[in-house]
């Protein structure tokens, strides 16, 4: 027989604390780091690889380091030896950039903030008129770059920008034009017109298809075909063509990903309420499937960031083209660990900021849950 | 029954949707056949049959979320062919609700009733909110306007839909399976607001199984299968006195439990 059952209304249970053993640092270090043997274990063993490490690490890199010298003979063995930093930072962040003009480039990355600001920022006073900035930056950016405009800056050849600086030219202009260009490459993947989804498709294709260096090797010979015969298009210029091109395939791909994760309600929705294609575009889907693809947006944007090194091949000095210079360069024989070190730090720095504030987007729009 | 009759008079000048010999198929499945359907201004019709039947395709057709092979389809004077304005112009008086209520999961509540008044009927901001008050207040939930539509229950996104349709001011609303997604406890308040929008004499046609609803406010049940009407009568007769086998068959299983 049923034992029969009831709880009236004010004996329903209330609420309890949680036992103390799961929560605060003890709890913490219950779940995170000891929860089984094999985690202990695993705990232990990592305690004892990072203590017989790091100091030997710091050692190495900063207490037995020399830290100034002309050349390579001034170190020695056993510690890094950073004396040409003194002698080269000039080189690593600005290639063979005039060094009297250096200042211009100084003020076009100082002006990159607040250029950038009224996208990444969101409540920032005056985002109107700094977004209106934005747009005109990369003009003003290109002329202290290049100058010669007006005859107020002299003109640099930009063969001759380089190092650092000349990463985040290509890095930064590359991510800009991939993102549009790759959502409507995306877009046009899934039109009902022919020949704009045949246009996308070839395209996606073929440039996803090949190698990012045969295309830089190949846009001497491919982009003058599409040019005026006596329009010289400019090496910086091509390579960012050809960069953004590159990652606008990959783009595009990851974006047609998060447009197929939108459920096909939204879009009835959209045009039972009478938007046109583009508003119901750009108001309803982009926003939500831009936010499902930020992971790979932002693994495209890495990856194009990274890929910047390969200018080298058509004869520009990036960062990691000074360094290999310099690496075999007598006076400085042999240090291939600070220099590739130092090289790493700068990328590790941009790509790091890109994910950890990609990160922060994502929990920002996660509007799904309180 | 006849107390919570709440019919107002239905009025009769011009159809609001005619529907001549519609034909449709998807690829080579006929689910369409020779629909012939005329709805009055003001006219409460409640289509019910079988899964499969064609009805939410039939609804569907009403704003041109599926394209008609065959046969003629005007809604409020718009004859509804290829051309993109005559569509447009069709959707921007037509509302329609949906059973996995489709809001959108970026915007606030407020948001989603606003955006097409603003986009589509180029509606200021201020006019466009204080309207969406005003119909989020008649579907009971004002007090959720800035919530995003993840952190509501389904009866309440399913009347936030609701409202959304009606800040375009439509003249017809289509409904298909409003309550279908919804848990037991959900539905009463969802049919309580629709309820409300027919006795203010809107032109409704509700793809449904709820039949407390088809009786209460319905001046017609149509009854599909097999991509045809089977039968059409008034609640009553068509509750009491079904003519089809058709029709008896499928009255038994839904009401036999």
């Amino acid at each position: 027989m049923t034992q029969a059952f009831f709880r009236q209304k004010d004996q329903m249970l209330g609420e309890r604390p949680p036992p103390a053993s799961t929560v605060g640092i003890v709890g913490w270090l219950r779940t995170n780091l000891f929860s089984n043997w094999i985690n202990s274990l695993l705990t232990i063993l990592s305690l004892y690889i990072l203590w017989s490490s790091v100091p030997s690490l710091i050692e190495w890199a900063f207490l037995e380091a020399q830290l100034s010298g002309e050349d390579r003979f001034s170190c020695s063995e056993g510690a890094a030896c950073w004396a040409w930093l003194d002698q080269r930072i000039g080189q690593f962040l600005y290639g063979l950039y005039p060094s009297k003009e250096t200042w211009r480039i100084d003020i076009a990355f100082v002006l990159l903030f607040p250029a950038l600001a009224p996208w990444l920022i969101e409540n920032i006073p005056g985002k109107t008129w700094l977004r209106r900035f934005s747009f005109i930056y990369p003009f003003i950016a290109a002329w202290l770059l290049v100058g010669g405009w007006f005859g107020i800056l002299d003109s640099v050849t930009t063969n001759n920008l380089g190092g650092f600086a000349l990463n985040l030219t290509v890095g930064l202009a590359g991510i800009v034009l991939s993102l549009p260009v790759g959502i409507l490459l995306a877009l046009g993947r899934q039109s009902r017109l022919p020949l704009i989804r045949w246009f996308s498709v070839i395209f996606i294709e073929t440039v996803r298809g090949v190698p990012l260096i045969t295309l830089l090797f190949v846009s001497n010979i491919i982009l003058p075909i599409f040019l005026p015969p006596d329009v010289a298009l400019d090496a910086v210029i091509r390579v960012i063509i050809m960069v953004s091109a590159f990652a606008s395939a990959y783009m595009a791909e990851v974006i047609r990903g998060g447009l197929q994760a939108i459920p096909k309600g939204q879009y009835e929705a959209a045009a039972a309420m009478g938007l046109s294609y583009w508003q119901s575009m750009r108001l309803i889907i982009l926003p939500q499937a831009l936010k499902i693809s930020i992971p790979g947006i932002v693994n495209t944007f890495i990856g194009l960031f990274k890929d910047t090194t390969l200018v080298i091949v058509i004869g520009l000095f990036d960062i990691l083209g000074i360094a290999n210079a310099m690496v075999s360069n007598p006076d400085w024989l042999g240090l291939s660990s600070e220099t590739y070190v130092f090289v790493a730090l700068f990328f590790f720095a941009v790509c790091f900021s890109m994910s950890r504030y990609s990160i922060r987007l994502e929990r920002k729009l996660d509007t799904d849950k309180r | 029954m006849s107390e919570t009759d709440v019919r107002p008079e239905t009025q009769l000048d011009g159809p609001s949707i005619q529907i001549t010999g519609l034909n449709k198929w998807f690829g080579a499945f006929h689910v369409l056949r020779d629909i012939d359907l005329e709805v009055a201004q003001g006219e409460r019709i409640v289509v019910c049959g079988p899964s499969g039947s064609g009805k939410s395709t039939l609804i569907r057709c009403i704003n041109r979320l599926e394209e008609h092979q065959e046969g003629m389809i005007i809604v409020d004077g718009v004859h509804l062919t290829n051309d993109l304005k005559q569509i447009d112009a069709v959707r921007s008086e037509v509302g329609m609700v949906f059973q996995s209520f489709n809001l959108f999961p970026h915007l606030t509540v407020l948001e989603n009733c606003t955006l097409a008044p603003i986009w589509v009927r180029n509606q200021p901001k201020a006019e466009a909110e204080a309207a969406a008050m005003e119909y989020l207040e008649r579907v009971k939930i004002p007090e959720q306007a800035n919530k995003f539509p993840g952190q509501l229950s389904g009866g309440q996104q399913q009347r936030v839909a609701i409202a959304r349709s009606l800040c375009m001011r439509p003249k017809i609303m289509l409904f298909d399976e409003p309550t279908s997604a919804l848990d037991p406890e959900m539905i009463k308040e969802v049919l309580d607001v629709m309820v409300d929008l027919a006795e203010s004499g809107m032109t409704m046609l509700v793809v449904t199984h709820e039949m407390g609803f088809a009786s209460q406010v319905a001046d017609r049940v149509i009854f599909m299968d097999e991509g045809q009407i089977v039968e059409q009568n008034s609640p009553q007769e068509f509750f009491n006195n079904p003519q089809s086998d058709r029709t008896k068959l499928f009255l038994s299983q839904i009401l036999s439990h």
